[in-house]
C-alpha cells in the first residue's frame, strides 16, 4: 500500500505530462487529481492504522560503493505517516482548486495548452515529497530534497514569459542549493564516522559519534555537533530560515496553488522533518541544537517584521510562513520533536487554507494582489472571507486559555511557546511572543484591508469581483474544518503526558505514568483525549518507571514495579523521534507557569486590538506613522535589505571574480604568461599553416592518417599470422 | 570468437577503409553514401561491443578477452579489458552512431568527414583495449591527427588557431610520457601493461641536483604521465586549450571531444599512475586534490561570465574533470568508483549538451547567449531535453550526473575536508551558470525578431536525444549497472595502492632504521 501512495503520483504526473494528448487536457487533470487522491484515500488508511512500529520495503539497488549501500526503500514509521497525510491532503485539495484556478490564466495565449503541464509538475511535485518523507536513508532525502527543488523551480517559473518570475525561480534553487551544500557535506561526514548513511546504522551510531572527535577544516569538532549543524544548514535553505530565507518571498511569482502546496504546507517543512528524522543525532549535540533555538526564534521574529508592513497579500502570508518555520525550528532545537511535528501538521492545514483563500480573492479581483486595492470584499466573497477568517483565527491562536479549547494554531503554538520557556533561553521564548502579537497584527490587518472598510482601487476590478466556482471552496472547507479541529482532535499524543507522546511515535515508555492515567488512554479517541489534558498532573508523582508495550496497559503490569532490567531505556533509533533520558522538556512545559501560558493569548489580543485601532478605527493611522518612522518602514518594508546585501557580497563578486579570472587567468597569465604556447607558438605555426595552401595541409594531414591507419591494419594482421 | 576486441577495435577503420578506396564523387548521392556508410559501421560495431559487455563476467579479477600476438620488431599486440576499460570502450561505441547521426546535415567534404570519426573511433577503442605500452602510446597519439583535421578543416573561423592550440597543448604534455616509457622498459625490461602495473618500481629517495626527490623514481615516472593526461582531461591551470578547441570545433567533434577525448586522460590516471607508481600517486595526492578543487571553483566561476553558450558549457566540462581527478586522487572506493561514473555519465551529459548547442546553431548560425531567448515558445521539446541535461549537468539526484559527483565528493570528505568542502561549493556555482544560461536561452517571451520562425527539433534530431536521455535517467535510478562492472576491479586497484603504500612505510622505516644504525656504532 505504501509503496501505491509513493508512485500513484508519478504515474500521474508522467501521463499528464506526456500522454495529455492522447487523453485530453481534462484527461490529464482528472487523472493527475485521482491518483493524488488516491494516495490521499490510502495515507490517511496508513495513518489511522499506524501502530507505531517501524515498517521498511526495499524497492531497487541505488548507489553501492565498497562499504556505501543505499537502496530505493520506504521506512515507514510515525512521522512518514504525518507527513504522508499532510502531503497528500493538502496536495489533492490543491489539485482539485486548481481547476478553477488555472481554468483561465491571462499569462498564457488564447489556445495554449499549460493545464496538463501544471498538474504533471503538481504531481511531480507530490512524488518527490513522498520520496522526501519515506527514505530509509539520507541520500534518497536528498533525491526528494533536490526534487522537491525543481518541481518549486519548475512552478515558481511556471509563467516563463514573466522575467521576475524566471528570476525568482532561479534564486529559488540557487538559494536552496547553499543549504544543500551543507547537507551534502552533513552526509559525507555521517558516512565517514559511521560507514553507513542509513537511518537505521546512523542512529545506532550516535552514542558512539557523540565521543568522537571530527577533524573538519583544521578544526576538532565533536563529531555529531559538526553533523548536525551542516545537516541543519540544509534544512534552513529548504525552511527558509534567517539568511537563507530570500527565496521564500520572491517564489510568490508562482501560481497561488502552488504557494499552498509547495511554499507554505509541504515542501518548506522538510527542513523541519529532517532535524525531527535525525533526532537520534541531535539529541547528542547541545550545542547545535542551540543554534538551532536561536535561528529558528530569530528568525520568528524578523518574519513577523517583515510580514508588518508588505502590502502583496501573497508576501504578508510568505513571511508568515517563514516565521511559523522559525517556531517549528525553536521546538525541534529544544528538544520537543512531538512539538514541532504538531506544529507542521496543523500549520499545513491553515496556512493552505490561508493561502487558497488567498488565491480565491486575487482570483476575485482579476490577479489584482495589492491589499491597497482591496476593501469592503466581505460581501462580495462571503465564503472566502470566512475561510480567511478561519484561517486567520488558527494562526493567530484564538482558543480559550488554560483549556484545550481552540483553533488549530492555538493549541501547536501555544504548545511551543511554552516549550521554549521550559527547554530553550529567554530569549526565545520572548521572541516567540513578540512575534506572535505580531502574527496577530498582520494576519488581522490582511483580514481588515481586504474584507473590511472602504473599497479601493479600481471600482471597474471591485465591480466585477465574484465569489470562485465550488471546486475552488470545497478545498477552502475541508481546510477550514483542519483548522478548526486538527490541534484538538491530535493535541494528545503530539503534546499530551510523555507516555502518550511516547507510544504514538513508537518509544519505549519511560516516563512516570500512574497506571489508572494508562487506562484511561483508549484508542485514539478524539472525545477521551480532549478530556485528558487535566489529567498529566495526576502522573506527576509517581516515580515508579513502567514499561507498557500496547495500548491498553494492564493494570496488574503497571503497578509491578520492574527490576533493572525491564525499565525501557530507549535507545536512539528506537521510535520514530528519540529523547534521550532526562529531556523532560514535555513535562516541564507543561508545569509552566500560568503567566506563560496565557502569553502568547495576551500577545494575540494585543496584536488584534492594534490591527483593529489602525486599519477600521483610525485608517489614517498607518500612513502617519509610516511618515514618521520612515526610516524603519523602509527597514521593513525593503526587508531588512538582505537582497541587497546578497546582490552586493555575494552575486557581484562572483561576477567581477569570474571575469577577472577568465581575462587575467585564463587570458593574460595561462595562455599568455607560463606556457607562451598559446601567444607565441601556436600563432607561429597557424601563420606558417595560413602560407601553405589549404588544399595542401588537408592532403598531408589525410595522408598521415590513412598511413598511420594502414601500418596498423598490417601490423596487427602481420602480426596476428606468426 | 577469440578476438572480439579487436573486431570491435578495427570494424571501424575497415569502415573508413571502404569509404577511402570505393566511394567516388562528391555528389549529393555519394555524400549520402558515405553517412550511410559510416552509420552502419559504428552501429554494428556497438553490436560487436555489446558481446563483449554480455560476456564479460564482473567477478573476475584482471583482464578478459586478452588477445596476445608476437608483433613487429619484438613488440606484442596485446589487448584486454577490465571493469575499468571496458565501460570506456562501450561509451565509445555506444556514442560514435549519435555522433555520426548528428552530421548528417554537413555538406563540406563529407566523405573524409565520416572517414576521421570513423578512423578516430578506433583509435580511441584502441587507447582503452591496448595492453601494452607501445600500443597504446600509438592509439593515443594517433588519435591526435583526426581530431586535429576536424577541428581545423571542418571547424569555425578561428579554427586554424584552435587546432593548432589543442594539437601542441596534448602534444607537448605527451613528449614528456615517451620519454617515461622509454625509461620504464629500460628498468623493467617489458611494455607489457599487466607486467608493469605488478612491476615495483623503485620508491626510495634520491637527490637530483641537491634536491631530494621524494618517492624517487616513481615521482618522476609519475609527473612525466601526469604532464600528459593533466592536459588531456584538462586540468587547471592547462586547460585553456579546451574551450577554444570546442567554441571552433563542429558539433560532432564537440561531442566526441567532451565525451570521449577528455577521459583518455582519466583513463590514463586509472591505468598507469595509480598502479604502477602507487606510492608516488599516495605522496603527490593532496597536489591533484587541490588543483581539481581550484578547478572546480575557478571554472564554475568562469562559466558564470561566459558570453558564448559553448564555451559555457566547455567551462563547464573542466569543472566536471575536476571532480573525476580529485575522485581518482583521494584514492579510496569511493572517489575512483565515483570518478569512473562520472567520466561515464559525463559522457553522455556533455555529449548532449553538445548537440543540443549544435541544435539551435544549426538553425541561428550563432552561439552567442544574448542571440537567443525565449526559445520555450517555439521549441517545447527542445526545453524539455535541454532542462533534463541542464539538470543532469548541475547533478541532480535521479540523473546520473549525481552519482559520479555524490561519490567522488564522499570519497574526497574521506581523504581531506578541506577539499571536500572546496569542491562541493561546486554544486552551489553550477546551479547558477547552468540555470542562468538556461534562463538567458529558453526561457522568457520570445522578442527577438530573427528568433519568431525557429523550428523545434525534427525527429531525427529527437531519436539522437533519446538514448542519452534513457542512459541519463536509467544509471541515475540504478547506477549498479555501473558499478557492479568497477566495484571489483577498482577494489583490487585499492587494495594494490594501499599495500604498495604501506610496504613502502614499512621500507622507509627499514631504512631509516638502517640510516640511524651505523650512527650508534
Amino acid at each position: 500500500m505504501e509503496t501505491i501512495i509513493l508512485f500513484a503520483p508519478l504515474v500521474g504526473a508522467l501521463i499528464a505530462g506526456f500522454g495529455w494528448r492522447l487523453i485530453t487536457e481534462a484527461g490529464a487533470q482528472w487523472v493527475s487529481t485521482s491518483l493524488v487522491g488516491l494516495a490521499c484515500l490510502l495515507s490517511w488508511i496508513v495513518f489511522l492504522g499506524h501502530d507505531g512500529q517501524m515498517e521498511q520495503i526495499q524497492i531497487l539497488r541505488w548507489i553501492e560503493s565498497g562499504s556505501l549501500s543505499t537502496d530505493w526503500a520506504i521506512r515507514l514509521d510515525r512521522l512518514t505517516a504525518i507527513m504522508l497525510v499532510v502531503i497528500n491532503s493538502v496536495s489533492f485539495l490543491v489539485h482539485l482548486y486548481s481547476f478553477g484556478y488555472m481554468a483561465h490564466d491571462e499569462n498564457f495565449r488564447p489556445g495554449e495548452s499549460y493545464r496538463p503541464r501544471f498538474f504533471a509538475y503538481l504531481s511531480f511535485f507530490t512524488f518527490a515529497m513522498l520520496t522526501l518523507v519515506t527514505a530509509d536513508n539520507l541520500v534518497q532525502m536528498f533525491f526528494g530534497w533536490e526534487g522537491v527543488g525543481v518541481a518549486s523551480y519548475l512552478l515558481i517559473g511556471f509563467y516563463y514569459r514573466k522575467p521576475s518570475a524566471n528570476a525568482a525561480a532561479m534564486k529559488a534553487f540557487i538559494v536552496n542549493r547553499v543549504g544543500d551544500f551543507g547537507f551534502a557535506l552533513g552526509i559525507f561526514a555521517l558516512f565517514f564516522l559511521a560507514d553507513s548513511i542509513n537511518f537505521s546504522d546512523v542512529f545506532a551510531a550516535a552514542p558512539q559519534m557523540a565521543r568522537t572527535e571530527l577533524n573538519f577544516l583544521g578544526l576538532d569538532f565533536q563529531a555529531v555537533e559538526i553533523v548536525s549543524l551542516l545537516l541543519f544548514i540544509g534544512a534552513m535553505g529548504k525552511s527558509a530560515q534567517l539568511l537563507l530565507h530570500t527565496w521564500l518571498p520572491d517564489a510568490m511569482e508562482g501560481p497561488t496553488p502552488v504557494s499552498a502546496l509547495i511554499h507554505a504546507a509541504t515542501m518548506v517543512t522538510a527542513g523541519v522533518f529532517l532535524v525531527c528524522r535525525m533526532s537520534p543525532i541531535l539529541e547528542f549535540a547541545p550545542d547545535a541544537k542551540a543554534i538551532i533555538v536561536f535561528i529558528g526564534a530569530s528568525t520568528a521574529f524578523f518574519a513577523a517584521t517583515v510580514g508588518l508592513v508588505q502590502n502583496d497579500i501573497k508576501r504578508v502570508i510568505a513571511y508568515s510562513t517563514c516565521s511559523q518555520l522559525g517556531y517549528m525550528f525553536v521546538a525541534a532545537g529544544s528538544g520537543v520533536y512531538s512539538v514541532a511535528m504538531f506544529h507542521l501538521f496543523t500549520h499545513a492545514f491553515f496556512k493552505a487554507l490561508l493561502f487558497l483563500g488567498a488565491g480565491s480573492v486575487i482570483h476575485a479581483m482579476h490577479h489584482e494582489q495589492d491589499m491597497r486595492n482591496y476593501g469592503a470584499l466581505r460581501k462580495k466573497i462571503p465564503y472566502t472571507y470566512w475561510a480567511m477568517m478561519i484561517g486567520t483565527l488558527a494562526i493567530t491562536g484564538v482558543g480559550i486559555p488554560l483549556t484545550h479549547f481552540g483553533f488549530a494554531g492555538f493549541l501547536s503554538k501555544d504548545a511551543i511557546i511554552e516549550s521554549a520557556y521550559a527547554g530553550a533561553t529567554p530569549y526565545a521564548f520572548w521572541l516567540l511572543v513578540l512575534a506572535a502579537a505580531m502574527t496577530s497584527f498582520y494576519s488581522w490587518r490582511l483580514i481588515f484591508l481586504t474584507f473590511h472598510g472602504k473599497a479601493r482601487g479600481d471600482h471597474h476590478t471591485h465591480d466585477h469581483a465574484h465569489e470562485s466556482p465550488a471546486v475552488m471552496l470545497v478545498p477552502l472547507g475541508v481546510l477550514s474544518l483542519g483548522a478548526i479541529f486538527a490541534g484538538m482532535l491530535w493535541y494528545a499524543p503530539f503534546f499530551g503526558d510523555e507516555a502518550r507522546v511516547q507510544r504514538w511515535f513508537g518509544m519505549p515508555v519511560t516516563a512516570a505514568a500512574h497506571g489508572a492515567v494508562e487506562e484511561a488512554h483508549g484508542p485514539v479517541d478524539a472525545a477521551t483525549e480532549l478530556a485528558e489534558g487535566d489529567l498529566d498532573h495526576a502522573a506527576e508523582a509517581i516515580v515508579e518507571e513502567t514499561l507498557v508495550e500496547g495500548e491498553h496497559a494492564d493494570m496488574g503490569e503497571a503497578a509491578h514495579v520492574p527490576t533493572a532490567a525491564e525499565v525501557a531505556v530507549a535507545r536512539p533509533g528506537q521510535g520514530a523521534i528519540y529523547m534521550a533520558p532526562g529531556n523532560d522538556v514535555i513535562d516541564e512545559a507543561h508545569h509552566a507557569p500560568v503567566w506563560v501560558k496565557v502569553s502568547p493569548f495576551v500577545a494575540m489580543l494585543l496584536g488584534l486590538s492594534l490591527a483593529y485601532l489602525m486599519y477600521i478605527r483610525r485608517p489614517d493611522l498607518p500612513g502617519k506613522l509610516a511618515a514618521n518612522q520612515r526610516p524603519l518602514y523602509n527597514f521593513l518594508l525593503n526587508k531588512w535589505y538582505f537582497d541587497e546585501l546578497y546582490d552586493f557580497v555575494f552575486v557581484r563578486p562572483a561576477q567581477a571574480i569570474g571575469r577577472f579570472l577568465w581575462t587575467r587567468g585564463d587570458g593574460s597569465v595561462i595562455d599568455g604568461g607560463i606556457n607562451g604556447v598559446a601567444m607565441g607558438i601556436v600563432p607561429f605555426f597557424t601563420r606558417l599553416a595560413g602560407r601553405a595552401q589549404n588544399g595542401y595541409v588537408f592532403t598531408y594531414a589525410f595522408a598521415m592518417v590513412l598511413g598511420l591507419a594502414l601500418i596498423l591494419t598490417w601490423m596487427t594482421l602481420a602480426g596476428g599470422a606468426e | 570468437m577469440g578476438n572480439l576486441l579487436s573486431l570491435t577495435t578495427f570494424i571501424p577503420l575497415l569502415g573508413a577503409g571502404i569509404l577511402a578506396l570505393f566511394l567516388r564523387g562528391d555528389d549529393a548521392a555519394a555524400q549520402r553514401n558515405a553517412k550511410w556508410v559510416a552509420l552502419a559501421t559504428t552501429v554494428f560495431t556497438f553490436l560487436v561491443s555489446l558481446f563483449i559487455l554480455a560476456d564479460f563476467d564482473p567477478a573476475a579479477p584482471g583482464f578478459q578477452f586478452v588477445e596476445d600476438r608476437q608483433w613487429l620488431l619484438g613488440l606484442r599486440y596485446k589487448l584486454g579489458v577490465d571493469g575499468i576499460s571496458l565501460l570506456f570502450v562501450m561509451l565509445t561505441t555506444f556514442l560514435m552512431p549519435l555522433v555520426i547521426a548528428a552530421c548528417w546535415d554537413v555538406t563540406h567534404r563529407v566523405k573524409e568527414y565520416m572517414i576521421a570519426f570513423l578512423v578516430l573511433e578506433t583509435l580511441m577503442i584502441g587507447v582503452f583495449v591496448a595492453l601494452d605500452l607501445v600500443l597504446f602510446y600509438l592509439f593515443f597519439e594517433a588519435s591526435l591527427i583526426p581530431m586535429f583535421l576536424i577541428i581545423g578543416i571542418w571547424g569555425g573561423k578561428n579554427r586554424i588557431y584552435a587546432s593548432f592550440k589543442f594539437f601542441l597543448y596534448t602534444f607537448l604534455g605527451s613528449v614528456l610520457m615517451l620519454v617515461a616509457m622509454v625509461a620504464m622498459f629500460a628498468q623493467a625490461g617489458t611494455t607489457d601493461i599487466p607486467t608493469l602495473m605488478a612491476y615495483n618500481f623503485s620508491s626510495q629517495t634520491f637527490p637530483i641536483l641537491g634536491v631530494q626527490i621524494l618517492g624517487g623514481v616513481q615521482t618522476l615516472l609519475w609527473f612525466a604521465f601526469f604532464a600528459s593526461f593533466a592536459v588531456k582531461m584538462p586540468m587547471w591551470p592547462v586547460h585553456t586549450w579546451l574551450p577554444d578547441a570546442h567554441v571552433q570545433a563542429p558539433t560532432a567533434g564537440s561531442v566526441v571531444l567532451a565525451a570521449i577525448l577528455l577521459k583518455m586522460g582519466g583513463y590514463g590516471f586509472l591505468r598507469f599512475s595509480l598502479p604502477m607508481f602507487p606510492v608516488a600517486s599516495e605522496i603527490w595526492a593532496p597536489l591533484v586534490l587541490w588543483l581539481s578543487a581550484i578547478a572546480i571553483v575557478y571554472t564554475s566561476l568562469v562559466a558564470l561570465v561566459q558570453k558564448d553558450i559553448k564555451k559555457l558549457i566547455a567551462y563547464s566540462s573542466v569543472a566536471h574533470m575536476g571532480f573525476v581527478t580529485a575522485g581518482i586522487f583521494a584514492l579510496n572506493q569511493q572517489g575512483l568508483d565515483g570518478a569512473v561514473f562520472q567520466m561515464i555519465s559525463h559522457g553522455f551529459i556533455s555529449g548532449a549538451l553538445f548537440l543540443g548547442v549544435g541544435v539551435i546553431y544549426d538553425r541561428m548560425h550563432t552561439r552567442e547567449i544574448d542571440a537567443y531567448g525565449g526559445l520555450v515558445n517555439r521549441m517545447p521539446a527542445y526545453a524539455a531535453v535541454f532542462l533534463l541535461f541542464t539538470m543532469a549537468n548541475v547533478g541532480l539526484p535521479g540523473t546520473s550526473g549525481f552519482v559520479g559527483e555524490f561519490l567522488t565528493l564522499m570519497g574526497m570528505f574521506q581523504a581531506n575536508t578541506w577539499v571536500a568542502a572546496v569542491a562541493t561549493t561546486g554544486v552551489i556555482f553550477s546551479a547558477a551558470y547552468a540555470l542562468y544560461l538556461y534562463r538567458r536561452v529558453v526561457m522568457g517571451d520570445l522578442i527577438k525578431e530573427s528568433l519568431k520562425s525557429i523550428t523545434d527539433m525534427t525527429a531525427r534530431e529527437k531519436w539522437i536525444f533519446a538514448p542519452l536521455v534513457v542512459m541519463t535517467i536509467l544509471l541515475g535510478v540504478y547506477p549498479s549497472l555501473v558499478t557492479d562492472i568497477t566495484g571489483p576491479s577498482v577494489a583490487a586497484l585499492v587494495d594494490q595502492v594501499e599495500v604498495a603504500v604501506a610496504a613502502h612505510g614499512s621500507q622507509s622505516a627499514v631504512a631509516a632504521a638502517e640510516v640511524a644504525a651505523p650512527a650508534q656504532h
